[in-house]
């Protein structure tokens, strides 16, 4: 172990107590309740991820007129399949065409669409990310195995306010005979947030 | 504030680094330090606005250094802090009664907009007006991006009302506006050093002048 495994070690357990204490301070006021934590964890580890978003993308795929209600009110076609609240109050869903790929960042912070995508990778969030997506996304789509035609128009979208972005990609040729759910087992987080193709 | 955390257009960071599988949370206290970001504002009255400004605050090398749920924890102290629940001399503010285990999922279902209602309330702008982003920079909290200031672009949606952070950070009320997608041409922002096409931003009105 390197001596720098040793501090993050260190500093791991020391967030780990002081997390710990904070928690019992908010109990013992009376202004948290540790089963209320408890059932927070287990929503967005178990219920609230990219499949909830993976269902919407697949259902906008075989239905023209879902894929246009997503287009123009996507809060309300996204509510239509059970998802919404926290960090997805003001949805917008960007398609993808053979013409033009959509990418999201915030720039700022870490906005993201938390009912369709659950919580954020720690790449999103990162400096690394944030800082070049809006001027070098090609760099950027490259470090993830995505090379655009050079006629395709990349447009990159920076959440800066409270609306929620999600990307519609396009739906893989060869797909045709397959059903919804078998469309859903297809779709990605990042092909969602636009740094992979479906 | 021109602070660290405004970082588009920034060079020097290196490579996107994708971990393969990634867990939800990385370590047990990530959990409990979300979960307790969700469950305190109903007890303790905070908005995301007033968390973003205590990050923003940080000094630049301590933003850096720390891990995004290490920023949080600062920030959450630092509003406890504030309203009197943590040690430091300020009065304790009145508090709500808190998130009972029987109400999380309506809670996370129901969200928290600061969507505020449209009537009343004019819009500047068109979809399809030109606009300018405003040279400012404020000490304080802000959502204009460096990058876009002083930057023509063209709007091309009005998302409707929200509460204005840069108010809401500042305790002056929520001083209520449109909110608009802005347009910017990839190479009106950085000239020729660019590999995008359009960059879309989302602005409050007093962030936009016409052109």
């Amino acid at each position: 172990m390197t001596a720098h495994d040793h501090d993050h070690d260190a500093e791991e357990k020391g967030l780990a107590l002081r997390v710990k204490a904070l928690e019992q301070l908010l109990v013992e006021q009376g202004l948290v309740d540790p089963a209320a934590l408890d059932r927070i964890v287990e929503a967005y580890e178990t219920r609230i991820g990219p499949r909830n978003g993976a269902r919407v993308v697949a259902r906008a795929w075989i239905d023209p007129a879902y894929r246009a209600r997503l287009l123009t009110n996507a809060t309300a076609a996204i509510a239509e399949l059970g998802y919404g609240g926290m960090q997805g109050e003001n949805m917008v869903v960007v398609e993808n065409t053979p013409q033009r790929h959509n990418l999201l960042v915030c720039t700022l912070c870490s906005c993201y669409p938390w009912p369709v995508l659950g919580l954020p990778p720690v790449w999103y969030k990162s400096a690394a990310y944030r800082s070049r997506a809006v001027k070098d996304p090609r760099g950027v789509l490259a470090e993830f195995g995505v090379t655009l035609a050079p006629d395709v128009e990349l447009r990159v979208w920076d959440s800066s306010a409270e609306l929620r972005y999600m990307v519609l990609p396009q739906r893989p040729a060869g797909t045709e005979a397959l059903g919804e759910e078998a469309l859903a087992g297809l779709v990605t987080r990042d092909g969602m947030i636009g740094t992979a193709l479906v | 504030m021109n602070g660290i955390h405004d970082m588009g257009g920034m060079d020097g960071f290196g490579p996107v680094v994708p971990e393969k599988d990634e867990p939800v949370f990385h370590a047990a206290w990530e959990r409990r330090l979300f979960a307790l970001s969700q469950a305190l504002p109903v007890s303790v009255p905070f908005s995301d606005d007033h968390l973003r400004r205590e990050i923003e605050r940080l000094p630049p090398a301590d933003y850096l250094r720390m891990s995004y749920y290490e920023l949080w924890l600062q920030a959450i102290r630092s509003l406890l802090a504030e309203r009197g629940i943590l040690p430091g001399g300020r009065a304790r503010i009145a508090t709500q009664p808190l998130l009972a285990p029987a109400m999380v999922d309506a809670t996370i279902a129901a969200g928290a907009t600061t969507r505020q209602p449209d009537e009343g309330v004019m819009a500047r702008f068109l979809a399809g007006d030109g606009v300018v982003a405003r040279n400012i920079h404020p000490a304080g909290h802000t959502r204009l991006p460096r990058y876009v200031r002083d930057k023509p672009g063209v709007v091309v949606a009005d998302r409707g009302v929200f509460s204005f952070p840069d108010a809401n950070a500042a305790g002056e009320g929520l001083k209520p506006q449109h909110v608009y997608t802005v347009a910017f041409d990839a190479r009106a922002l950085w000239g020729d050093d660019t590999t995008a096409d359009r960059v879309c931003v989302d602005l409050w009105e007093d962030y936009l002048e016409a052109r």
